[in-house]
């Protein structure tokens, strides 16, 4: 490994390269602005007639700030970063256990999505996702709280799996808009 | 007040002395190279003044090669040895090609990629696509007067590795320093934002003579940022030329064409759909080989009905794009129009209608992603200065994955992931005891490895032997600038690492790479040992004068000692230069690079600290 691909690797959490505070409310912005900056100074376009050693740092470095950008722009991996700097593993793979009341809603959900499948309804589908970004929006409210205020990353792991599934839940929705077409 | 720099003599390049790059739009109909001259992007035209090269190239007996105008002029005569739109067929096989039974080609179906057989031997369409980017570079340095130092070249956004994978090939087989393979779309968008210093979001509808992308765009103080991009890379103006000639067929009711009718017929297919731009109606005359007399005449709206359908086509990746970009056409404050294809009365109002406004079309759509592409040549050439270059964020057009069980894909970069990117996944043994696992790499959205296309195939032996899911075997995707994948794979619960790099399979190797050279050669009376010695020595001087710069710049980040052992790597460079050995100057470029590996990694630790103290300040 080269110099640049160790340190691009061993550094800090995500918030650290940008500069930001450790929070999930975060300044989209302000990581947008201090991306762009970041970037204008790594990126490989900036090395293309450079010699082969900067070249591949360049590689190494925004290939990381990109990595890191995306995941702190998306709720979902920007809360299980801030959850796995603090020792929490949200553990999306093992743990599938939901509550109840949630599980009914999801079910609620995804019969409406088949339905406006099987009628070809764009209309249903548009009000569906209406509904789901509200959803998320609330969600995202409360993961806020949760950690940035109370400080319960145990209980915010539990938000960002439903959250998670609001997501997939959306993919979807998206994709049936192909299947209609 | 910062002190002026000056440079020792002779070490520097004067301002005035700029390296001269060039943009290379390699299209499917027409190709074109462009330049920055004087500030002012501009197409080189050819010795007699026309700027388009038809993306044709004919091979002779004697081995001497026809393209462009030239060998456009014999298609109809020579139709097996006459190869048009070969974009194509890069990195396509032969079932991937479409209307492949109504090309009059002599197709052979090698693994990996489609070859084609001619009075000159089995050719590749790499090797095709070089002949072409070989003429464009005559062109230029016949222009610009001078060796090129570099060239970004054009491919279409919806380009898949093998494709984008077989135009660096192509680039490298031409003798060029390929800088960077640069989306069409984005090209385009260079040349509009630029043009028009826009801000705001932007969709880019590229219909060319044979791919239609669709690249939606956020441009903001000097980034581009690519959001999404979607397209079809077997949907262009070529199809609507096939139309054109099924319906010519039909309404003569002609009986099964010979190779040299069906291009005769395409070269009026394509005359016609031209003329349908700017006039009602168009008349379709040929006299066939058979002695047939064609004589049709189709009217704008006969031309819209055939073709109404491949238009519709085009609109289902717009959409796609919208819905990944999370955006509503409304959204759009702006929708660039792109390629030949786009003047079709049809296209440009389909597209007004779903935007709900009216196209731009203040660029000529044939040179707009040339001119786009020569910018940003410019920029990566290092002719401007720091502080007036853009920044440009592109990304992969579809997922790369990895085949599981049950010809399952496991995607491991998604779609629309900006590029250069890497990720990491890890898999396990199936078997107890297993020491080998092979990997199946493929990309395409489907969740059917059968649907999507197939780049590499490797294996990872060595693995220890273990219980059935206890070895940790992670395989790492990396994505360069270019949007080309090289994968990685290492076992490493026992710490007896087994690796492998893989480059996807339809890239060429070196090997094949020095052969076709040699072919080109042979024809070309050229010495491939000079032009390999030629080529060192180009890049050993750029490599020093990078150092150069670098050392102007940060020296303060080095050691003394340090210091010592990089400027010993260069004099050891400085002294290889003269030599006839070529291989000499290799390694000594080698060892530079060795040598500066630490001063670069620091370089880029201090400009994301220059960047973020700016912030701060910035924020105060």
């Amino acid at each position: 490994m080269s110099a640049a691909a160790a340190r691009a690797s061993t550094s800090s959490s995500h918030f650290e390269l940008f500069g930001l505070t450790q929070a999930f409310a975060i300044d989209l912005r302000a990581l947008e602005k201090a991306y762009r900056e970041i970037q204008a100074r790594v990126h490989p376009d900036r090395f293309a007639h450079a010699g082969e050693a900067e070249r591949r740092a360049s590689l190494q470095w925004t290939t990381r700030v990109n990595e890191a950008f995306q995941t702190l722009r998306s709720p979902v991996s920007r809360a299980r970063h801030l959850l796995e700097l603090h020792g929490v593993d949200v553990a999306f793979e093992t743990n599938t256990a939901m509550p109840q009341q949630f599980l009914m809603q999801q079910m609620a959900l995804r019969e409406a999505l088949e339905e406006a499948v099987a009628r070809k309804d764009a209309g249903a589908l548009d009000a569906l996702r209406r509904d789901l970004e509200r959803d998320k929006a609330a969600l995202e409210r409360r993961l806020a709280e949760c950690i940035d205020r109370e400080r319960d990353y145990p209980g915010a792991a539990g938000l960002v799996r439903e959250l998670q599934f609001l997501e997939k839940l959306a993919a979807e929705i998206d994709a049936a808009y192909e299947t209609i077409q | 007040m910062a002190l002026l720099q000056i440079s020792e003599p002779g070490q520097s390049p004067a301002p005035h002395q700029q390296r001269l790059a060039v943009g290379i739009d390699l299209g499917t109909t027409n190709s074109l190279v462009a330049t920055v001259r004087s500030g002012v992007a501009t197409v080189l035209p050819d010795a007699q003044g026309r700027p388009l090269l038809p993306s044709i190239v004919r091979y002779l007996k004697d081995g001497s090669v026809e393209t462009g105008y030239a060998a456009q002029a014999r298609q109809a005569e020579d139709p097996k040895n006459t190869i048009v739109s070969v974009k194509r067929f890069m990195g396509r096989g032969l079932k991937d090609v479409a209307h492949a039974e109504n090309a009059p080609y002599d197709f052979l179906d090698a693994p990996g990629m489609v070859q084609l057989r001619t009075v000159a031997g089995v050719k590749s369409p790499i090797e095709v696509s070089a002949e072409i980017l070989r003429a464009l570079r005559r062109r230029a340095e016949a222009s610009l007067g001078g060796e090129l130092a570099g060239a970004v070249i054009t491919v279409p956004a919806y380009f898949d590795d093998a494709q984008r994978q077989a135009t660096k090939d192509a680039g490298r087989l031409a003798g060029l320093n390929v800088l960077r393979l640069l989306n069409e779309p984005t090209a385009a968008a260079i040349a509009y934002g630029l043009d028009n210093a826009s801000e705001g979001v932007f969709a880019v509808y590229d219909l060319g003579g044979g791919t239609f992308d669709l690249s939606i765009l956020k441009l903001s103080k000097g980034v581009f940022e690519v959001v999404a991009t979607s397209g079809d890379s077997m949907l262009g103006g070529d199809d609507f030329d096939q139309r054109l000639l099924c319906w010519i067929v039909e309404q003569a009711k002609l009986a099964p064409l010979s190779p040299r009718d069906t291009r005769l017929l395409l070269v009026r297919a394509r005359e016609a759909k031209e003329h349908l731009t700017y006039h009602g109606e168009a008349q379709i005359t040929a006299r066939l080989s058979t002695g047939e007399l064609v004589d049709l005449t189709i009217d704008t709206e006969t031309f819209c009905r055939i073709t109404q359908t491949l238009v519709q086509k085009s609109l289902v990746p717009v959409r796609k794009a919208l819905r990944d970009a999370g955006l509503s056409p409304r959204d759009v404050q702006g929708v660039v129009m792109v390629g030949g294809a786009t003047r079709m009365p049809q296209v440009q109002r389909a597209v007004g209608e779903l935007f709900g406004r009216d196209p731009l079309n203040n660029l000529d759509p044939d040179k707009v992603v040339a001119l786009g592409a020569a910018m940003q040549a410019n920029v990566l050439a290092g002719n401007k200065p720091q502080g007036e270059e853009w920044l440009l964020l592109d990304v992969i057009p579809l997922s790369l994955g990895i085949e599981t069980m049950g010809g399952l894909v496991e995607k491991i970069i998604p779609r629309n992931s900006t590029i250069p990117a890497a990720r990491a996944q890890e898999f396990t043994t199936f078997k107890d005891g297993q020491t080998g696992m092979s990997f199946h790499v493929v990309q395409g959205e489907r969740e059917l490895v059968a649907d999507c296309r197939s780049l590499a195939r490797f294996e990872l032996k060595g693995i220890p032997p273990m219980a059935a899911g206890a070895a940790r075997v992670r395989v790492t995707f990396q994505v360069d600038a270019d949007g080309l994948l090289s994968v990685s794979a290492r076992e490493k619960t026992t710490g007896a690492e087994a690796s492998v790099a893989v480059k996807p399979s339809y890239g060429l190797a070196d090997a094949d790479i020095e052969r076709m050279l040699r072919d080109s050669f042979s024809h070309a009376r050229e010495d491939v040992h000079a032009r390999a010695l030629a080529e060192a020595r180009v890049d050993a001087q750029r490599l020093l004068e990078a150092t150069r710069s670098a050392l102007q710049a940060d020296a303060h980040l080095l050691s003394a000692d340090e210091r010592r052992k990089i400027d010993e790597a260069v004099s050891a460079l400085e002294r290889s230069l003269p030599g006839a050995e070529h291989r000499a100057i290799k390694q000594a470029i080698d060892a530079l690079n060795r040598a500066t590996e630490e001063f670069a990694a620091r370089r880029m630790d201090e400009g994301i600290r220059r960047a973020l103290a700016g912030r701060k300040i910035g924020n105060l």
